[in-house]
């Protein structure tokens, strides 16, 4: 089964005034607003914004129960891959942020109780940046920070 | 034959399972400009990606544009065992969708 209460609160809450904007800009459809899709968190351009818009907060606690692991340098930014796994326990949502991308915001993972606390992807770099993983816990944040050098970009340029 | 959108494989393990899967999508950010031509390429890129299990949600994923292109996602089932249904569906900005359906193996 799914967490329906954490459901309606996540979308209630993330939700509630992005609804509101998208309609009155016209831009899309209703269908589309429905989703969950946290839009102002991935089009933000400020990763503080970005992390208080998905996540509620923007602190973290810093953690070494969360592993994150990066190439140290990548040659190619355009494939990165990261993987985060964590050890905590109740994991909610597990997120993750590349800060000086032009939008921070990569990719962010609800888990409902089934899931293990894992998650695996590739990302883009535009430079050489940190790479955050903030996992949601129990209603709190813990983060693990990580620098990737890249030697070149990923996102045009 | 239009070209395969996704790719999953789901194998199971002591008392989970681990889900992979491909996602086969062009990722364009909607900040590139077009070599050719000097105009921006439109933003095409995936939103959702909703992991199934048993026909109930296990996991969504929401992703912006920094994902690369043709995303590679793994995650992992808590009780899933072999034989179990998972399915895999993407919905990207432009509306468009798929999904796919495996059995952990």
């Amino acid at each position: 089964m799914m967490n329906n209460q954490r459901r309606s609160f996540l979308r209630n809450s993330m939700a509630g005034s992005l609804v509101a904007v998208s309609v009155a800009s016209g831009l899309l459809t209703p269908s589309r607003v429905l989703a969950a899709w946290p839009k102002a968190a991935f089009d933000s351009k400020d990763a503080k914004q970005a992390m208080k818009g998905l996540l509620g907060s923007e602190g973290f606690e810093e953690t070494n129960k969360i592993k994150l692991r990066t190439p140290d340098i990548a040659e190619n930014g355009s494939v990165v891959p990261v993987t985060v796994k964590t050890k905590i326990t109740g994991v909610e949502s597990i997120s993750i942020f590349a800060m000086e991308n032009a939008r921070p915001l990569a990719i962010s993972a609800d888990m409902s109780a089934k899931a293990r606390p894992v998650l695996a992807t590739r990302i883009k770099l535009g430079k050489t940046s940190k790479v955050i993983a903030v996992v949601r816990a129990n209603g709190k944040l813990y983060g693990a920070t990580k620098t990737v050098k890249v030697t070149l970009g990923g996102c045009g340029g | 034959m239009a070209k395969k959108k996704l790719k999953v494989r789901a194998s199971g393990k002591k008392g989970y399972a681990v889900i992979k899967a491909i996602l086969f999508h062009p990722m364009e950010t909607g900040l590139r400009k077009s070599k050719e031509t000097g105009e921006v390429i439109p933003a095409h890129y995936i939103q959702e990606v909703s992991v199934k299990h048993k026909d109930a949600e296990v996991i969504k994923v929401n992703m912006g544009i920094a994902v690369s292109k043709n995303p590679y996602l793994s995650v992992e089932i808590d009780g899933a065992v072999k034989g179990d249904p998972i399915s895999i569906s993407w919905l990207d900005n432009l509306g468009e969708q798929a999904s796919t359906d495996v059995t952990v193996s």
